[in-house]
């Protein structure tokens, strides 16, 4: 069992996310840490990618953010060396295809390993193309996490079957951003993944409120936010460590 | 769910978010099933004679010939189209595709405008919505196509992400499509992005070399020995070579934007620059860091200003078939007030980076040697950015 599936161990998971090196790695270390002492349950951490085709304009702020302020892979991967000595909440990457394959997929995820990050999320590799990925995370021994969205309809079932780690249920059509209200049948999805799914299925994309995290908490295993977090970065630097644990916090109380 | 056709060589691919796998899924079957459907092919053909005004003449460019001193020079005559370029052929097939299949709103990506205003006259003669991504800075090159697409009844979006070039453009476009799938087709400009985009681009651009073909075979009674295009995606030099590829006497040439030269980081020549990434729902060769990070490209004209490269030259490369140069904005901006002077004809400057490598590349051939030059579009766009380079301020 990977270490991810400890992040659905104890009731509904909150999943937050935020891009490394927002505004820069010293805080990036800091909310981490923050976010797991406020009841993370397993931590997403964004690669800034150049052309983050996936993501609305709040994380496509951060992600050039980060890129300005000389944000690189390697530094990255010092990071979470150095975040591992304490910290053990479950941690995925998630970033885009060119940042891993311009690596090398089999370098790139053997030094996931290494230094103790659990999963990967790609975006922009579909089920179709994940094998080249899939094959260099299986023999590194970390999971390459499948996403479902509201349009995979016939394809739900081939994907989520083969899940591993968690099962990302996309909630809504578009890129990420907070949404007022999240419109499409995410529960019938949700229910369709669950079934097929051999891994817990999390729900994310326009999640913002505890409101939204509690009814889309309802019909899966865990939430997952994003922009929102990134929201609070982007408004106060530096000083936003605290201003996200209380966060982090309110959002893991709605959906206990 | 395996594609086997996606590939070119190992480039290609649908590199592209979960939520539109459906949508180019729906659409290669769509395309499938239309290609060899007379009626849909009578249609298409019918819109490039009568309304595009096919075929596009393939003009002996005597007084070039005689100047360069060598091979004996023709240009295809993709400018003489309606909209001005060659990017009509694609969007007339694409929009009528995209009608077949039930949609009702076309959204494209720019640089120079040329493929935006060929999407939304397409749009105009069809009954259909229109939403056209152009970066914010091409915006400001290309003013006059903005105002032309406007004209003709689409919405015209300026990116400010990134570059705010033809690249940020692309991910816009991409991202609003996976918004808004149901009635709407992305009209991708370009032989890049996900499969079966490369393919279906190249097929409805294929109509050029067919062409050049039949049009060599009644002038010269023979194939020519060199066909050229200039290469940004790469469409028209698709077009000009896929009816060649199978021919190997014929040379196989595409001219890269240089931009400031090769050596330099302000370019935009990506077979030259590039190395193998996955951008853009496609692998190919790319601009880019070390760490993967797309390279922000530059070139004089915003038609070529792309960091990737469609994934069927990517192979043609890799197996050399073809030839890829670099062509500086300088080199391209003489051919381009050359060829005005010389022919009377004002190139697209995309266009004049062929014709630069040209020059350079006729005297050294034997006077019984033929080129053809794919004339991709016309220059009038571009004459206020020319003057501007050449110190001159005009107002268009």
């Amino acid at each position: 069992m990977s270490n991810i599936q400890n992040a659905f161990a104890s009731g509904k998971a909150f999943i937050p996310f935020i891009t490394s090196g927002d505004p820069d790695l010293e805080t990036t270390a800091a909310l981490v840490r923050a976010m797991a002492d406020a009841g993370a349950d397993l931590i997403e951490l964004g690669i800034p990618f150049s052309d983050p085709t996936a993501e609305g304009p709040v994380i496509q702020a951060a992600n050039l953010r980060a890129l300005s302020g000389g944000v690189t892979t390697d530094k990255i991967f010092d990071l979470v060396r150095e975040l591992r000595r304490d910290v053990t909440v479950p941690m995925v990457f998630m970033t885009y295809a060119n940042v891993v394959y311009s690596y090398g997929p089999e370098r790139f995820t053997k030094t996931c390993a290494e230094i103790g990050m659990d999963g990967l999320i790609l975006p922009d590799v579909p089920f179709e193309e994940k094998e080249e990925f899939a094959a260099p995370c299986r023999a590194a021994g970390i999971d390459l996490v499948s996403l479902v969205a509201p349009t995979s309809a016939n394809r739900i079932a081939d994907i989520a079957s083969q899940a591993e780690g968690f099962l990302y249920v996309v909630s809504s059509l578009g890129v990420t951003g907070v949404r007022s209200e999240i419109k499409t049948d995410v529960k019938e999805i949700a229910a369709l993944a669950k079934a097929a799914a051999p891994v817990p299925c999390a729900i994310g994309f326009g999640i913002s409120t505890p409101e939204q995290a509690q009814t889309m908490a309802q019909c899966a295993d865990g939430v997952i936010v994003g922009s929102a977090i990134v929201k609070i970065i982007a408004q106060y630097g530096r000083d936003a460590v605290p201003y996200v644990a209380d966060y982090v916090r309110s959002m893991k109380d709605a959906i206990r | 769910m395996t594609n086997p056709n996606g590939r070119f060589g190992i480039h290609g691919g649908q590199y592209i978010p979960e939520t539109l796998m459906n949508a180019v899924i729906e659409l290669e079957q769509a395309y499938n099933h239309y290609k060899n459907d007379p009626e849909f092919n009578r249609e298409l053909n019918t819109l490039f004679t009568e309304y595009a005004g096919r075929p596009s003449r393939l003009y002996y460019a005597e007084k070039l010939t005689k100047k360069l001193g060598g091979a004996k020079i023709y240009l295809k005559r993709e400018d003489l189209n309606h909209t001005g370029a060659h990017k009509i052929n694609n969007v007339l097939g694409q929009a009528l595709l995209a009608k077949k299949m039930g949609k009702t709103r076309l959204i494209a990506e720019t640089g120079a405008g040329q493929h935006g205003v060929a999407t939304a006259t397409a749009a105009a003669l069809m009954d259909m919505e229109c939403v056209v991504f152009m970066g914010e800075e091409d915006t400001k090159r290309q003013a006059l196509n903005v105002y032309k697409m406007r004209l003709l009844g689409a919405e015209v979006v300026p990116v400010t992400t990134g570059t705010a070039t033809l690249k940020d453009a692309v991910s816009q476009a991409m991202r609003e499509w996976t918004s808004r799938i149901a009635d709407t087709h992305y009209c991708l400009g370009s032989v890049m992005g996900p499969h079966p985009f490369p393919t279906i681009v190249r097929d409805f651009q294929a109509v050029i070399s067919r062409e050049i073909k039949e049009q060599m075979l009644e002038k010269e009674g023979r194939l020519p020995d060199v066909v050229m295009a200039c290469v940004g995606g790469g469409s028209n030099a698709i077009g000009t070579f896929y009816h060649f590829i199978d021919e190997p006497s014929v040379r196989l040439i595409g001219c890269e934007a240089a931009g400031r030269g090769i050596d330099t980081f302000e370019t935009a020549a990506t077979i030259a620059t590039g190395k193998l990434g996955i951008f853009h729902g496609m692998k190919s060769y790319f601009c880019q860091d070390e760490y993967g990070q797309i390279a922000p490209v530059y070139s004089i004209s915003a038609g070529l200003d792309y960091p990737g490269v469609g994934p069927e030259h990517a192979w043609l490369h890799d197996i050399g078939r073809a030839e890829y140069v670099p062509v500086t904005d300088e080199e391209a901006v003489c051919a381009f007030e050359n060829l005005s002077r010389t022919e009377g004809i004002i190139p697209a400057i995309e266009s004049a980076h062929a014709v630069a490598y040209a020059e350079k590349l006729a005297p050294t051939l034997d006077k019984d040697k033929i080129i053809v030059i794919t004339l991709s579009g016309r220059g009038d766009k571009d004459c206020a950015a020319i003057a501007r380079y050449r110190g001159e301020d005009i107002h268009e």
